[in-house]
Formats: C-alpha cells, structure tokens, sequence
C-alpha cells in the first residue's frame, strides 16, 4: 500500500513537470498550428541559466533559500523569456505565411543551433548544482512509509500556482482575450485592431517562461544537467500536450499528469524497462479512440 | 600449404636464421596510436615499452640477443592497426607486439599476427571481444569488462555478506554487459538478485525505480552504467531513505559523478570497481622511482607496457625465441612483472584481474580499499 501510494506521489511530481513544458508546446500550436520543436531546447538553456543564476547569488554571498529560490526564478524566466521571442522572431516570424514545412524545419534547426551552441559554449560535460534544500515530510502507512521531500513538494506547489496564473491570464484579461481571439481567427483578430505579431511573440515569451520554472524546479531537484537534457524530456512533455489535447490549455497539465502517473505506476509495478513503451502505446491507443486528446476538440475546416 | 602455414614457416625460418646468424636482434612491434587524438596514450605505451625493453638489455638481452623496438602507429583507427599489422610482419618481420591500445584495433590486427604467428600482448584492451574469440596468440596484461563484475560479486558476497542484492543497468552494450558478468558470478555463488531492471539513458527521474527498490528492500544496489545516470540514482535513493550500499563500475570514475549526484554527501560511501593503480605494487617500486627521476610519471597505461614488454620477454626467452611456442608456454606459466605475478587462462586473459574496490568519501575523492 504505502509503495502505491509512494508511485502516486513520484508520478504526479513528474507529471507536474511535464505539464508546465507541455503549455509551451500546447499554446504555440494554438496560436500558429505548428509544434515548437526548440522548445525542449529552451528548457534546456533555462537550466543553464538556473546554475548561472545560482552562482551568481552566492557569488554576492546571499545564501538563504526563499531569497536564492525567487532570486533564480525571476533571473531565469527573463532571460528564458528573452530566448523564447528571440526564437519566434529569428525562426518564425521571417517564414510566417511560407509553407508549414519550412517553419517545421527552421523549428527544428532552432534546436540543434541551441544544442550544439550551449555544447559549444559550456562543454559537453555534465554540470551540476548543489542541492539548497533538503529533507522531507514522512507518513507512516501500515509497515512503510509514504515521503514527499520538500523539494517535491515546492515543485508541486510552484507548477499548479504557475498553472493557475496562466489560467486567469488566458481566461480573464485583456491580453487573453487577444491571445484568444487570434487563435480563433487571425486575420479577423488584425482587423479589428488587435496586433497579432506581438501576441504571437507574447505567446512563445509564455510558453518559454514556464519552460524556465520547470527548467528550474527540476534542476533543483536533481542537481545534474548537460545541453542534452532538454530532448527526452522535450519528447514527453509534447506527448503530453497530444495526449491531453494540443492547444487545450487544461488538456496539457492533464496529458503531464496521466503520462507521469502511468509512467511512475508501470515502472513501480511492472517494469522500468518498458515503461517508455507503455506510455508511447497508450498514447497510441487514446488517439485512436480520440483523435484531437482528451480534452481536445476536434478542428473544423474554416470555410 | 596454405597462406598461413606458408608465413609461419618463413617467419620460423628467418627466426632459425637470426639464432643461427645470432647478430640480428629480436624485433618486436609496439603498436598504439603514436598519433592523433589518442596520442597521449600511444606515448605512454611507448614509455612503458621502451623502458623495459631497455632494462632488458641492460641485463643481457633476450639469450644474448638485443631488444630493437619497432614503432607502429595505428592512431586508434581499425583500418590503420590492419596494414601497420602487416607492416610489422611482412617487412619489419617483428615476432612479437606489445599493443594495441584500442580494442577496436586490437581485434582486427590479432587476426594478422595469428596468421603470421606473432605473439600480441596488450596492456589496454579490455573488450571481451579481444580473447573471446579463441586465438592462441593474444594475451592482455589488463582486466577484462566483464571481470570488473566478477569483483564487484565476490565483494558483495564475500564482504559485505548481503542477500538481498538489486541489479540496475542503462540498457547499453557496457552498463547492460557488466551488471550482466555480475548478476552471473553473483548467482553462480548461490545468491540471487531481487530485482532486475534497466533505466533509460537521458532520464533524471528515477523515483519509481527508487521507490520499486525499496519496495524489495535491497541492501546493495548494483549499477552498470554511466555516472550521469548513476548520480541522479543514487541521489534519489537517499532522498527516499534508503541505506542500501551502491556499487558501480568505471563508468562512473570521473569528478563529473559529484557534479551530477548534487552534493559530495550523496556519493559518501559509494563503492566501484576500477584497476588498481599500477604504481602500489612491490615489485615496480624501484621502476616507478626511475621513471620519475628521468621526469616521466608512470600514469595511465605507462607500467601496464612495461610489464607486456616483461611478459613478451620472458615468454620469448624461455622458448628460444620462437612466438608461437611462447604462446603456448605462456598459457600454463606464470611471469614475474612490475605489477605482480601474472598468469593467464586458455583465453589469453589474467587469471587474477587487477580490478580492486574503491569508494568515494563525502569530500567527493575516492580511495581504493584494502582487500
């Protein structure tokens, strides 16, 4: 008993993770109907940028955790958000209105000029921070014990603030309605006096900016990092985003939470070998029955 | 007659002429990559080699007859180690190689010396592939991959007296082969493993696995694999409260281990297999004195060359200088070298590998243990 539930308190940590990537994959396809294929890439960078972030606080000998913690979000998310608009305007903008296949693959150069750019830069070596906070809440069930450690549990509590926040903005400001009238209908939205360059750049900034709080989070928590780590995690947060519906903005924090609780479960239960495999067949088997995810709705033909 | 009796004979021929004419010296190769990116290996092949070759003739020779040293650059490359092979037999008519470093070079160049009949002795090689394919020419003077696993068994059997043993590799040709090697000696001892999983290279969360380990109460976790995975494992069976031991192999000697684990204090305690370093012998104190009053420091592979150039020698001297019946003397005897007595099995391979343990303290160093 106490190892399922411990499964469930490891899948949903992931699954948070997952799904604060997965908004970065699902609001870009809402707005332009492309996938973001450097958006792993980004989050990769955000974790650079955390370490940087982190050294330079101590460098000016602030040590304590809520100060450093907020200190390395802020930095983070602007200079993460920096290279979100950078993306759009140097791999999307130049192409908007060519074909979707050379956005597809100027995306994907996008990718490898940031992979191959930070190897460059910072080596191909693994880097490291050093853990800030330690320790974790137990619970005792039957013979065992149940433990989130604190860290999981900021990671947990940061994702579904962040989550909430993008929620309000998308569903009840201005900058919302904008973001929300150009994805219905571009040119319409342009017409009508609203400046659909800048609420596409808006929308990569966003996207990009909760890549840099799980890019945080997650180097926190697991220390180790190198200009790879942004690929499987990138493939799985946008298996996310398909399994809960692309360009549902509910559907992506669902599709994180059900990839990770299935992949925490199959490997606790059955196997780790395989659970990459489970995963990518059930995702398989959701399209089939769900062609648009979960909470996906189907697109009509514009006429 | 085929190709390959026809070379042995001539190669017993020109070596019955050399006794005979008894000027000539015994020429033996020493094949590494002198160049390229690996050339700092081949210069450390060279130093050991050439050192011992000439300490040997110092005392004489080979039966009276002088080392000359044959260098053969293969830069690490497959193709290069086969025509330097050729090179080496067909017109430096050497009898025998120290080298190469490579085992990607040295597989193909054995085939070669095999057919010419030339005695290869590697000090690096370490791939199973090297004498698992039942050569009669081929020894090395360093451990095999998979006997890291034998060590690391005997050590969780004999030592540390555990029964409840968790074997976890990365799914890869090396991590997979050596939890592999362990998990065989492991069973062959009567104990066997309590859970068998792999992880996927690239990952960071490893908590359902962590979780699972827990779950079979493990008190060793055996890891083959890489230290960017082995970090982020080990970290996070600490953070679930789990005292089990954690062995790893060479893959995770590297500073990069601490960086990746988070904190020096997740890797205290740590245990991996890795060769012993070849300077704590008795027997090559004296040398390893001499190397560093000329300003060479025998790091790295420099001693393992210099204890191939003693076996090579010594096989050579008790056979009258034939390679291919020093071959076979060197399968059922033992040779004295700087590092150590060294026999080796039918294979080619030492009986006793020099793999020993060490474990990594909470300043993120590692130091090897006594046995």
């Amino acid at each position: 008993m106490d190892i399922i539930l411990q499964q469930l308190v490891n899948g949903l940590s992931l699954g948070s993770v997952y799904g604060l990537i997965a908004i970065g994959y699902t609001m870009v396809y809402g707005i332009i109907g492309m996938i973001n294929f450097a958006h792993g890439d980004v989050y990769m960078v955000s974790a650079y940028v955390t370490a940087i972030a982190i050294a330079l606080l101590s460098f000016f000998g602030i040590e304590s955790f809520p100060v450093v913690i907020l200190g390395t979000l802020i930095f983070t998310i602007f200079v993460t958000g920096v290279y979100g608009w950078v993306i759009e305007r140097v791999a999307y903008r130049p192409l908007r209105g060519s074909s979707r296949l050379s956005i597809l693959i100027s995306a994907i150069g996008m990718s490898l000029i940031l992979q191959n750019y930070v190897q460059l830069s910072q080596g191909a070596k693994q880097q490291g921070v050093p853990t800030l906070l330690s320790g974790a809440i137990r619970f005792e069930v039957g013979d065992g014990f149940v433990q989130l450690t604190y860290m999981k549990l900021f990671i947990l509590c940061a994702s579904f603030i962040g989550m909430g926040v993008l929620t309000y903005i998308i569903q009840k400001t201005k900058l919302g309605r904008m973001c929300r009238a150009t994805q219905q209908d571009p040119k319409m939205a342009s017409i009508l006096g609203i400046d659909t360059d800048k609420i596409i750049s808006t929308v990569f900034v966003i996207g990009a900016t909760m890549a840099a709080l799980a890019g945080v989070l997650v180097t926190l928590d697991y220390g180790g990092f190198d200009f790879y780590v942004g690929f499987i995690i990138g493939i799985k947060a946008f298996t996310a985003a398909v399994l809960g519906g692309i360009g549902s903005l509910p559907g992506a924090m669902l599709g994180g939470i059900i990839l990770g609780l299935s992949e925490a479960l199959f490997a606790g239960l059955i196997s780790s070998d395989y659970k990459d495999v489970f995963s990518f067949s059930l995702l398989v088997i959701i399209l089939i029955f769900r062609p648009s995810g979960l909470l996906g709705k189907p697109e009509v033909e514009k006429v | 007659m085929s190709n390959a009796v026809i070379r042995k004979t001539l190669v017993s021929l020109a070596v019955a002429g050399a006794v005979t004419v008894a000027q000539a010296d015994v020429v033996i190769g020493v094949a590494g990559p002198h160049t390229g990116a690996y050339a700092a290996f081949g210069a450390q092949l060279w130093n050991g080699a050439s050192a011992a070759a000439q300490a040997i003739n110092d005392a004489g020779g080979i039966d009276g007859e002088m080392i000359k040293l044959v260098k053969a650059d293969d830069a690490c490359e497959p193709k290069q180690a086969v025509s330097v092979a050729n090179r080496l037999v067909d017109s430096d008519e050497a009898i025998a190689v120290v080298g190469h470093f490579c085992s990607s070079s040295s597989i193909p160049a054995s085939n070669i010396y095999e057919e010419a009949g030339v005695l290869q002795v590697t000090p690096a090689s370490t791939n199973p592939g090297f004498t698992d394919r039942g050569l009669p020419n081929v020894f090395r003077v360093c451990g095999r991959d998979d006997q890291q696993g034998d060590v690391a068994a005997s050590y969780i059997v004999d030592t540390l007296a555990a029964k409840r043993v968790a074997v976890i590799h990365d799914k890869d040709t090396y991590g997979k082969g050596l939890a592999d090697a362990m998990k065989k000696t492991l069973n062959s001892y009567g104990v066997k493993e309590v859970l068998y999983e792999g992880l996927t290279r690239g990952e960071k969360d490893f908590n359902a696995l962590v979780t699972k380990i827990r779950s079979v109460d493990a008190d060793v976790v055996y890891f083959g694999g890489l230290h960017s995975e082995a970090g982020p494992l080990v970290r996070q069976l600490r953070e679930q409260g789990s005292k089990a031991v954690f062995i790893s192999g060479d893959g995770i000697v590297s500073d990069e281990f601490v960086s990746v684990a988070g904190s020096p204090k997740y890797v205290d305690g740590v245990l991996m297999t890795f060769g012993a370093d070849p300077t704590s012998y008795a027997a090559g104190k004296s040398v390893v004195e001499k190397f560093r009053a000329e300003g060479i420091e025998p790091e790295g592979y420099v001693m393992y060359s210099y204890a191939a150039m003693q076996v090579v020698a010594e096989a050579l001297k008790q056979t009258d200088l034939d390679p291919v019946k020093a071959a076979d003397w060197l399968h059922g005897n033992k040779v004295e070298t700087v590092m150590g007595t060294k026999s080796f099995d039918e294979k080619g391979d030492l009986l006793v590998s020099d793999y020993v343990m060490y474990e990594w303290d909470d300043k993120g160093k590692y130091s090897m243990l006594d046995m």
